[in-house]
This record gives structure tokens, sequence and C-alpha cells, in this order.
């Protein structure tokens, strides 16, 4: 038997795609000087919205505007949280995912309380049946426009630059008459917008359906990401790509019968480990963004 | 009307930022409730009086609040020095872990020699479990946040491994393990009631922590590595060896929580013991303002939440996340309206009468 490289490296980008949308959004923040450990629940409330309206709409479109209504929304929380009140943005962090979870659990249990699974009409893939090329559209959009446009926004743009400059030296932004407040806010709630298109991913390409615990640590690995890409949109990228590989490598050699005697579970935490080697390795001294993890007060 | 920011934050006002946050919660919860189909007022009572109104129910508080004392209190001894452990949930597992693997393999001990062995297996373990990610920030600088969050879906996964695993139940064939030995179960507090001397453990240390961090040097040393760093250095305090030592103790104390929860409550390993007490325990930390009697009276309050929640899921048809919402909320509006004390509402407009009076 020979070993299926294309298709290994097919499933690849699809594992990427919401790492990707959930990082760049992460990027935006933290350019910006905030942390945001909401992450984790803006993309499981973006995964829940997304289906719910889906599944009530029939138009998995609609549940993707919705999905990133959701997460301007939890964007905003953070920001009045941390930019307007300067808490602590761990505690913030923590405290929006456990609410964002447990909100979306609880209504998920009072409007599916049936327990069945309820199969929404889903994105099909585009060039259907062309092995490598077979991917969903938010694939195609995550690493051919979003990236790129990113790319391009943080190094060219006004906004870009208003956007590096409060994150690095808020003091000289707001001399130099930027609005530091106003930009931040801009910055969580369109990071906030990505992170839950990102988590609507998996419910309204992947799966179709949503399943308690779905999102399962991917946002911490888009933190992890994050720092290991050093705040650029392409090392970023990569290392989406690297857990992807990782992840669909695991996957495929979970079928193969040379690896059949390993633990399932040990399989599925590789990829995490070797998010945290590579952290370990490449992730030494890196230079944080000058305002990160502080609020900003005029003296 | 003008939002201005104060010259000084004044302290009076802090016990009525959490009056006005506990009010605020209660609405914001009301809505949802509703939506349920359930009275607000009748879920409030549910979800704080009522299981205070029995003696079971009052056992079963105390029961809950016992693993949350544990990780709360791991966490806020990281967050005293700096150090941002979110890593409890993991930590956590890691003991529950550690301290199965006496129970498993050496069923026959007495409980005079077994209790103590996986009390300190399961310490171990969570201290295990925290040092990878104390290490890196060491010796390589690397944000613990991130490294400490990664481990906690391992641990989740090195659990359910060994329960699908060599752990699996061999009677059952369930992925729960076989039960502990006779001598590995922590005796009840009290005849006939649930709550095991885990609770007795996690009060004494509640009462440790509280001494060191107030009435030792080395808990001003601790603290004050926490909140002025660059002072506490030039001071001639090792910053990096104080967060060192108190990641390695945060989760050895998450560690024993664990062993505790498995040892008082389980008597088995099983893939659902943790039930987020880690999360939870960032919650507890911070609520509890970081301080031992602060965690142990939050603790107990999430625990009666908790408790009403699952008594309210029955009672009244309201999903237990309900219990969750509420925690969160509350923890939400606490640090939003005690930062808010910052900010003072002028009426400029009245003002400027009151200056043309005068």
């Amino acid at each position: 038997m020979s070993f299926p490289l294309l298709a290994v490296l097919a499933a690849t980008l699809t594992i990427a795609t919401p790492l990707v949308w959930a990082a760049l959004g992460a990027i935006i923040n933290e350019r910006a000087g905030i942390l945001n450990l909401g992450i984790e629940g803006t993309m499981y409330a973006g995964a829940f919205v997304g289906f719910l309206t889906a599944a009530y709409s029939g138009s998995p479109m609609l549940g993707l505007g919705a999905a990133a209504v959701a997460g301007v929304l939890a964007g905003l929380l953070m920001a009045v949280l941390t930019v307007t009140l300067g808490v602590n943005q761990h505690v913030a962090g923590i405290g929006t995912t456990l609410l964002l979870i447990a909100a979306s659990d609880f209504s998920n249990r009072l409007l599916f309380s049936s327990g069945s699974q309820e199969v929404t009409e889903k994105f099909t893939r585009w060039f259907a049946g062309t092995g490598f090329f077979s991917q969903y559209p938010m694939t195609y959009v995550a690493f051919l426009l979003l990236a790129p446009a990113l790319w391009w926004v943080l190094r060219s743009s006004g906004f870009g630059l208003r956007l590096r400059a409060v994150g690095e030296n808020p003091e000289a932004a707001d001399a130099a008459g930027i609005p530091v407040a106003r930009t931040r806010y801009a910055a969580l709630m369109i990071g906030g917008a990505l992170m839950a298109m990102g988590g609507a991913f998996l419910t309204l390409s992947l799966l179709g359906s949503f399943t308690l615990d779905i999102v399962s640590g991917r946002g911490w690995i888009c933190i992890a990401l994050v720092i290991f890409g050093r705040w650029k949109v392409w090392p970023v990228v990569a290392g989406a790509l690297l857990f992807g590989f990782t992840d669909a490598l695991q996957l495929q050699l979970a079928i193969t019968p040379l690896f059949s005697a390993v633990p399932n579970e040990l399989m599925i935490a590789f990829p995490y480990l070797v998010v945290i080697a590579a952290l370990a390795i490449w992730g030494r001294g890196v230079r944080y963004p000058g305002a990160y993890l502080t609020p900003y007060r005029r003296a | 009307m003008k939002i201005l920011l104060r010259a000084s934050e004044s302290r009076w006002l802090a016990p009525l930022a959490v009056a006005a946050a506990i009010v605020l919660t209660l609405l914001l919860t009301a809505g949802p409730i509703r939506l349920a189909g359930a009275n607000p007022l009748a879920a409030y009572e549910r979800y704080t009086v009522t299981p205070l109104t029995t003696l079971t129910g009052l056992g079963e508080v105390l029961l809950t609040a016992t693993p949350l004392i544990f990780t709360g209190l791991a966490v806020a001894i990281a967050f005293r020095v700096g150090y941002f452990n979110i890593g409890a949930e993991g930590q956590f597992l890691a003991g529950t872990i550690a301290a199965a693997i006496p129970g498993l393999y050496l069923p026959d001990l007495p409980a005079i020699i077994a209790l103590p062995l996986a009390l300190a297996s399961g310490a171990l373990g969570g201290a295990a479990w925290a040092f990878l990610p104390a290490w890196l920030k060491r010796h390589a600088h690397i944000d613990e946040v991130v490294t400490t969050l990664l481990l906690n879906p391992v641990a989740l996964l090195l659990v359910q491994g060994l329960l699908n695993g060599p752990w699996r139940n061999p009677e059952t064939g369930f992925p729960d393990s076989a039960r502990f030995g006779d001598g590995y179960i922590l005796p009840a507090m009290d005849d006939g009631s649930r709550v095991h001397w885990g609770l007795g453990l996690a009060l004494a240390l509640v009462v440790i922590t509280w001494i060191v961090m107030s009435y030792t040097p080395l808990g001003l040393r601790l603290r004050a590595a926490g909140q002025a760093p660059p002072a506490a250095r030039f001071s001639g305090i090792r910053v990096s060896t104080l967060q060192w030592r108190s990641a390695l103790i945060s989760g050895a104390v998450a560690g024993l929580g664990g062993a505790s929860q498995v040892l008082g409550v389980q008597h088995q390993l099983t893939a659902s013991v943790s039930n987020g007490y880690g999360y939870t325990g960032v919650v507890v930390a911070t609520l509890g303002a970081l301080a031992a009697g602060g965690v142990l009276l939050v603790a107990l309050l999430l625990g009666d939440i908790a408790v009403g929640a699952q008594n309210a899921s029955i009672v009244l048809q309201l999903p237990t996340q309900m219990g969750a919402i509420v925690s969160s909320t509350l923890l939400l509006t606490v640090v939003a309206l005690l930062a808010a004390r910052r900010y003072r509402l002028t009426f400029p407009r009245f003002a400027k009468k009151r200056e043309e009076d005068t």
C-alpha cells in the first residue's frame, strides 16, 4: 500500500481552515495589544449560532453571517471589559469563554432537547472529485483572500498602521491623534467576527451539525500559533498548516495497520504536543507587541 | 452627563460594586430563565436558598465546593506571584491519574498507608503536569498562559486513552477504571454524609495559605513579586525563582484536588471526573480576590449555585448550564464594576447651575 500523500495534504488544508480564520482574528486583536482568551468561546458561539441560523433558515450563507454578528458582539464584550474598563485580560477572556460556552450549550439544550442531531444544509465542496482541489469555499477564501488581504492591511493600509501603533505604543499613537480606544474596539470586533466564522466552519462546512465540545481547544491552539508565528500573517498561516498536517497525518496513520497498536488518544494528542514543541523551539525570546496586556489611560 | 476619571479609587465603593454586580447578574440572567419557561425568582431561590435549607442539600454544597476550593487555591497561589497558570484543569486531571495508579496496582494496602500514598501521588502528578510550562517559562521565557492551556486537552486525552486502553473496566467493559482497593476511600467527615475528608484537607490548605500569605516574610515576597515585579527585583527578591516554585505548588494543589475527588467521591477513574473544575478555579480565584478566605467563600457560593442548578433542572426543567451562565456572568459583572470604580459620573448642567447659585 502506498502512502496517500495527496489525500493527507488535502486534509491538511481542510483542518487548517478554521485555525487560519480564528488565528488571523487573534493576530488583529494582539497587534492592537489585546490578548483575547475569549477566542475559544467565540469560536464555540460562532459554531452554534451559525448552525442554529442555518438550521432554521436553511441557508448556510445566512448562518455564516449570523456567526459573524455573534463574533462582533463577543468582541464588543471583550472591548468594553478590557479597553474601556481595563480589566485583567486573562480574567476577562476566560470569563467570556466560560459564558459563551455555557450560553451556547444552554440554548442548544432548550432548542434541540430531543437530542437528535439536526443536519443542516451545509456548504458543499468546490471542484468535487478533483482530489486535492476539492475543498470547501471557506478554505479557498482563507488562503487566497483573507490571509493576503490581512497581510496587506497590516503592512500598508492606514488602518493597519494605526492598529500596530496602538498595540506598540499607545501614548505615541494618542499623541499623533490616533483614537486608541476606538481602534482597539474595531480590532476586537473584526477579530471576533473572524474567530466566530472559523468556529462556524466546523458546523456549516465540516459536520453539518452541532455537537458538544465541538471546538475542543482549537482556540488555544490559535493563541499558540500566533506567538509561534510572531504576530505575522504568513508564519501564522504556516503554523496552522503545520498543525493541520500533523493532525491529518495522525488521522491517516490511525487507519494504517502499522500504527493500529498506538492508542487513538495519543495520536489525537500528537498535534498539541507538536505545537508545544514548536513553541519551545521557535518561541524563545520572541518580542511581544509593546503594549501587550496593558490597558491604556491618558495620564 | 459626563464620565470622568476619579483622582483616586475609593475603597468604600468596593462592596457597593459587588452588590451592584449581583443585582446586574440577576437582571441579565432573568431573560434566558424566562425564555426557558421558568420563573426567574423561583429559579434564584432554587440556586441560592433551597440547597441550604436541608441537611442533605448542605452536604451536597460542601461536596461540590470541595474540588473548587482546591482549584481556586491553586489558581490564586500562581496568580498572586504573577504566574498565570490556566492549566489547573490539566493538573487536576493529572492528579486523578496519579492517585489512581496506587489505587489500581496496590489495591491491598491498608488505608493508613494507602491514603497518604495516593494523595501524595496526586499532588506529585499535578506538579509534574505543571512542570513543563514552568520550566519553559523560567528557562526559555515562553508564555505560561499558552502552554498551560494547551496541556489541558492533552490531560483529558491521557485520561480517555488510559480508560479506553489499559485501565478499561475488566468486568463491564466500559471506559471507566476498576474500583480502587478498599484502603483508598477517603472516609466521610460525618456518618451517613457524602462529605469526605478531602474537604478537611482543603480547609487545612486554606488556613496554611492564609497564614503564609498574610503573616510570613515569604508571603510578603510573594505578594511583592506579583504586584510590582521591578520593585521586588530591585529589593533583591528573585522573582523568577518564586514564580517557578509557586507554579509547581499550584500544580500540586490542583493535583491534590483531583486525588481528593477520585478518593472521596468516585473511588474509580472516569473520563468525566473533572467537569471543568480547573477553569472554574479561575473564576473562584478571581472573585475571591486571590485571597485564601475569598477562595473559600466563593467556592461555597459557586457550589451552592451548582447544586441549585441541578435541583432547578429537575424541578423547573431549567437546563443545568444556567448555573454556569450565572457564575460566569457574576465573574464578568464583578470585575467590570470593580474596574468601573475608576470612573465617576458628573452632570455638567447641574454643576454649572450650582456654581451660578453660589
